[in-house]
Parts: C-alpha cells; sequence; structure tokens
C-alpha cells in the first residue's frame, strides 16, 4: 500500500511490535487526516491498547514508522514529549487526581509549560480560569468545580478526564473506551460530547460497545491480530464477511 | 470552613514555634533550679533531639504523604549531615584529646601522624555546612536520578533506598574510611568557640533546631500550595495521568527527592553537637523504619503530623526504654501495626474519625441519618422508573 501524497496528522506504516514471541501488532499501516473522528474495533487481544501504547510512546515498536504531523518521528520520544507535542490520551479506567478538585484537575492539564521549576513559580492566571470555565461547561461540571474528583460519580470521572484533555488543547485525541461502565444515558451524552469536538481536534475512539460505535462512527476500522482488518463506514464493517467471523458474530448486540 | 482550619493551622504552629523558641529556653536560663516553672538542662537537650526527629519525620512524609514515594532510607542523609558536622566538631577538639595530638583520637590509634588531605578543611565551619547540603545533596541526586529515570516505583523504590542506606552504615563502620569505624565521632569540645556541654550552648543550639523546623515547616507549607505541590500530589495519586499530561514525572521526584535529603542532612547537622555523638549506627535501616512510624503515628499527608507523631512517639519511647527496656520494639511494631488498621490518619485525622463514629452510633437514635440520602432515590427514579429495560450499567468490559 503506496501512501498519497496527503498530509496526515498521524500515520504508523509496517509497524510490528512481540511480547514474548507473541505478535501484538503485526505490519500495521493506519493513516489519519485532521479533524477525522475515527473508531477502531477489534476483539479482545486485537492489539487496540498496544497500538494507542505504540502512538503514546508508552511503548516502543520493533520496527516500522509512526509520524505525527509532519515527519514528527514518535519512536523516538517519551511519554510526556509526546503528549507535549499535542497527543493527549484517555485511559480505560478513569484517572484523574482524586485529591484534587475538578478545577485543579483542568488546572494542571491546561497547556503550558511543563517543567518543575516553572512550575514552583507559576501563578494563575485570568485567562486561565476562564479556559478552565469554557473546559467546566463543555463536560457539563460547572457546578462541580469545587469538589474534590474523588467524589465524582464514574461518568463523570470520564468526562473530567476528557476535559483534561481537551484543556491540553491537543491536536490529536486518543480516547480508550470512554463508555466502559456508563448508563446508556451517560453514554449518549459521551457520544454528543465527542461529536461536538469533531473537525476542532483529530480523534481516535476505541470502542466495544456496538451502539455507541453506531452514534459517533464516521469510519471505522477494524483490527484483528494487530492487522488492520478493513476500514469503511459502520454498514460497509458489519457486511463485511471477514468482521463477521471475527468480530461481529460474537459480539454483535440484540 | 477548610481554608478557615487551615489558616487555624499556621497560628497554632507559631504560636507553639514562639513558646518553643522563647519560653523554654527562658524557663531554662532566668528561673532557679527549685523553681516549678524550671526547664532542666536535660530537657533541653532531650526536646532539641526531638525537634531534629520532627524536621526528619517532615522530610520522610514530603516524600511518603506528599509524592507516594516511600523512602526506607531517608536517615542516610540524616546520618550524612551529621557527620560533616561531626568532621568540624572534630576538628575543633584541637589537641585536647586523649593523646593530645593535634589530630583525632581514632586516626593516632590507626597510626596516622598528619591529618589526612579530606579532613583538612572540615576545620572550617562554612565549609562544613556547605558539604552537608552538598554530600546528600548529590547522593540524593544521583541515586534519584538512576532510580526515577528508571522508572522504580513502589516498593522497588522502597527496598532500594533500605539497601542503599545499609550499603553506607556497613562503609561506614569501616576503619579504613578514616571516618571513625564503628565508634563514630564523639567527645566533642567546641562549637564556634562555645563550649559544647555549657547549658547556654545547649540552649542556642535548641533555639537554633526550632527556628530551623519552622523554617522547613514555612517551606513546605509553600512548597505544597505552589503548582509543584500540586504535580507531587497528582503524581501520588495518578502517575499516569500526571505523565500523560505532559510532565516529565522523574523530574519532579527527582527535585522533591534531593529537597528532602537536604532537610534530612539539617536536621542531622542540628542533632549531633546536641546528642555528642554520631556513628553508623545511625545509618542501620531501622533508624529511617522508626522515621516511618512517626509520620504513620502523626498522620501522613499533613506537615503538622509528622511534627507531632516524632514528639509523641520519641517520648514514648524515652519512657518505654527506662520503665520496660526489653519490649519497646514490640511496642513499636504493635503500634504501627495499630495505626495502620485503625488509625490510618494518624493522631492528625483522629478528631474526624471521632466525629464519623459520633455521627454514626450516638445520633443514630435520633433518626437524622438513617434515611437514604436524597441522591439515591433520585439515581433510583432517574435509572429503573424512567426506563427501566436501559436501567442497568453496563459492565466494564475486560482490556483488549
Amino acid at each position: 500500500m503506496t501512501p498519497p501524497i496527503k498530509q496526515f496528522v498521524l500515520l504508523l506504516e509496517g509497524v510490528n511490535k512481540t511480547f514474548d514471541g507473541f505478535k501484538a501488532i503485526n505490519d500495521l499501516n493506519f493513516y489519519m487526516d485532521e479533524g477525522e473522528l475515527r473508531t477502531i474495533i477489534g476483539p479482545n487481544g486485537a492489539g487496540k491498547s498496544t497500538m494507542m501504547d505504540i502512538i503514546t510512546g508508552r511503548t516502543r515498536p520493533d520496527t516500522g514508522k509512526v509520524e505525527f504531523g509532519k515527519d514528527t518521528d514518535l519512536t523516538r520520544m517519551n511519554v510526556p514529549e509526546i503528549n507535549r507535542l499535542g497527543i493527549g490520551r484517555k485511559f480505560q479506567t478513569p484517572s484523574v487526581y482524586i485529591h484534587h478538585t475538578v478545577f485543579e484537575n483542568l488546572l494542571l492539564s491546561l497547556k503550558g509549560p511543563r517543567g518543575v521549576f516553572n512550575a514552583l513559580l507559576a501563578l494563575t492566571t485570568s485567562e486561565q480560569r476562564d479556559r478552565i470555565e469554557v473546559v467546566l461547561k463543555t463536560i457539563g461540571l460547572t457546578k462541580k468545580a469545587e469538589d474534590l474528583a474523588g467524589s465524582l460519580s464514574h461518568g463523570q470521572k470520564q468526562w473530567l478526564e476528557i476535559g483534561m484533555l481537551l484543556a491540553q488543547d491537543p491536536k490529536l485525541l486518543l480516547v480508550d473506551e470512554p463508555a466502559a461502565g456508563m448508563t446508556d444515558e451517560e453514554t449518549h451524552k459521551t457520544g454528543e460530547l465527542l461529536l461536538s469536538l469533531e473537525g476542532k481536534h483529530s480523534i481516535i475512539v476505541i470502542e466495544h460497545d456496538m451502539t455507541f460505535v453506531r452514534q459517533i462512527a464516521r469510519k471505522v476500522t477494524v483490527l484483528h491480530q494487530g492487522h488492520v482488518l478493513c476500514e469503511g463506514s459502520v454498514d460497509d464493517v458489519q457486511n463485511d464477511e471477514r468482521v463477521k467471523e471475527v468480530y461481529l458474530g460474537r459480539k454483535k448486540k440484540n | 470552613m477548610q481554608s478557615k482550619f487551615k489558616n487555624l493551622e499556621i497560628w497554632v504552629v507559631m504560636a507553639v514555634a514562639l513558646f518553643v523558641v522563647v519560653a523554654l529556653p527562658c524557663l531554662n536560663a532566668c528561673t532557679p533550679e527549685s523553681s516549678w516553672f524550671h526547664v532542666s538542662n536535660f530537657t533541653i537537650t532531650v526536646y532539641g533531639k526531638y525537634l531534629c526527629y520532627a524536621m526528619l519525620a517532615i522530610s520522610v512524609d514530603l516524600l511518603w504523604g506528599y509524592t507516594g514515594l516511600l523512602s526506607l532510607g531517608q536517615a542516610l542523609f540524616f546520618t550524612l549531615g551529621g557527620y560533616m558536622m561531626g568532621m568540624y566538631l572534630m576538628r575543633m577538639i584541637g589537641d585536647l584529646g586523649q593523646y593530645h595530638q593535634p589530630i583525632p583520637d581514632f586516626l593516632v590509634f590507626l597510626g596516622w601522624t598528619k591529618l589526612p588531605a579530606f579532613w583538612q578543611p572540615f576545620s572550617s565551619f562554612p565549609f562544613a555546612m556547605v558539604m552537608a547540603m552538598l554530600l546528600p545533596g548529590a547522593l540524593a541526586g544521583i541515586f534519584g536520578y538512576l532510580a526515577f529515570r528508571s522508572r522504580i516505583r513502589g516498593v522497588y523504590f522502597s527496598i532500594l533506598t533500605q539497601a542503599l542506606t545499609y550499603a553506607a552504615c556497613l562503609l561506614f563502620f569501616r576503619n579504613s574510611l578514616l571516618l571513625g569505624g564503628n565508634n563514630g565521632f564523639t567527645d566533642f569540645k567546641f562549637i564556634l568557640g562555645h563550649d559544647i556541654r555549657e547549658p547556654a550552648t545547649q540552649r542556642y543550639l535548641f533555639i537554633a533546631s526550632g527556628l530551623a523546623l519552622l523554617l522547613v515547616y514555612l517551606l513546605c507549607k509553600w512548597l505544597t500550595k505552589t503548582k509543584l505541590g500540586k504535580v507531587q500530589r497528582a503524581i501520588r495519586d495518578s502517575e499516569n495521568r500526571v505523565m500523560f499530561s505532559g510532565y516529565s514525572t522523574a523530574n519532579f521526584k527527582l527535585f522533591i527527592f534531593v529537597f528532602a535529603a537536604l532537610i534530612a542532612s539539617l536536621a542531622g547537622v542540628l542533632y549531633v553537637p546536641q546528642v555528642g555523638i554520631i556513628n553508623p549506627g545511625e545509618m542501620a535501616p531501622d533508624k529511617s523504619l522508626e522515621a516511618v512510624v512517626w509520620v504513620s503515628v502523626g498522620g501522613r499527608g499533613t506537615l503538622i503530623g509528622p511534627i507531632i507523631g516524632a514528639f509523641a512517639v520519641n517520648a514514648m519511647k524515652s519512657w518505654a526504654t527506662r520503665a520496660y527496656p526489653d519490649l519497646w520494639l514490640i511496642f513499636l511494631g504493635g503500634m504501627f501495626i495499630f495505626v495502620t488498621v485503625f488509625m490510618p490518619k494518624g493522631i492528625v485525622g483522629l478528631p474526624a474519625q471521632l466525629r464519623m463514629l459520633w455521627n454514626r452510633f450516638a445520633r443514630k437514635p435520633a433518626g437524622e441519618t438513617i434515611a437514604p440520602p436524597e441522591s439515591v432515590t433520585e439515581v433510583f427514579n432517574q435509572e429503573f422508573k424512567k426506563s427501566p429495560t436501559q436501567g442497568t450499567p453496563k459492565p466494564t468490559p475486560p482490556e483488549s
């Protein structure tokens, strides 16, 4: 597969990763346009999380190219460096700072210098407060700003974490199963939140829940055994024989 | 309410500090020994020691309670600071030692006739003080850099710090290091031209320790309020999130580790002239463990907790080692277990804990807390009455 000359926001080419003889990622090629909302699905062990790890610098690929924007090689950078480029990642289980208030959680995530000595002398500016207000509104937690993050419900924690990503104003958002453990109503709200971000940010969503995928999906990529099985709209993907075989046959919701 | 309470803490600390650095030394100096208000020289020395322990406890808590790094080797930096002060004090003995030579007795005993080169500059007090900051700081810097860069966390970090202090302990036991071997340094005579055994000198050392503790407390109070302090606690609660927010957590942990080592070293510097002895036994792993017990008894994650813990446990130790000398360690271990299981927030958290107990038992008959909170009924209505088929949350799928 030859890549078009077009500028991608994210490009993975010929990526391989083996853990103790297990091929987690197998000749993976993945291209994403700027501003795209992409959904990745795939059965357990398909390599979805490993792919996220490779993009964010948590795991180094054995071989292959991982590039962000204009020729930024991600394989040579560590986690904080990659994050500072503008790649935010939300984990599957909500990880927020439970002993900080919602406001402080966002404050620590705001775009800005990340050095030790800067942190020693940094003061909260009114622009930062305004920015936090905007994010609070986006994630619907304005009333909870002064509450401890630990006191939030599971769904609210998930939204807060998405808000923490937004506070950084990232170019690319990686969102790992945002609807896990949520009620249907919360799931739907999460979907709307993600759709509202489309265009402003490039977003990759990993999801298991097909109802949720139907709600948000534009283009779906199916991963299987560390390789892209097929790509297309939800309907294309659901009607694909290979996909039915490996994934939907087992997972399809009543 | 919360901020009022926090301000209250500062005022209480200032009042106690004023009492400690002004009233106690005055009572020691100006009242006759027969007076009811007299504070004995012994008391001054013992409390001076506790003040130093309190600083050590703060340094442990800054790592454990605030950053989630349980250091089991903090006494190493304390002892190193003490050794630097000890070297200066040894030089100040001059030729008043047992052998009446111009070099420390133990060097004469080892067959030295001239002072080894590295001992020479320690005749200077400023040099010794600079070394007391540089050496522990550099050691913490190098060790921390290697440990944090290799992402050593949790129990592995604890074991490594423990191993480090044990290794240093074995090293300092060797006579060939020319630092006094297992006897260490003792029999000090003068500090900055004053007779170290004079009550007045001890009083000044006591005041210096009190002021140093106050300074350390205020500095840490400020530090925890800065953004750095917020990042520090964020690392404790969710280090991954901090890293994935663009912070190099290794750098932050390194900064805190070095800072804590400097506090411990300062404590050691003030400790040695008050107790009059320093030897490698202070580096033994159990010393660091004791400091951890002080912090957990007092209440970790607070700054006032370690101070209270250091005083409470050591006061108890002074009493118990006299009354039941054989049982002290069992006592200490038992206390640690009790606090960990029943008082996770230590003495500082006790009022809140008692209030909760009070609410649970005493107010129950009044019927105030029996009714389910409103939110539960609300959630129930939302979830089950509106859409009975869709109400249950989906289980979290296993991670792929």
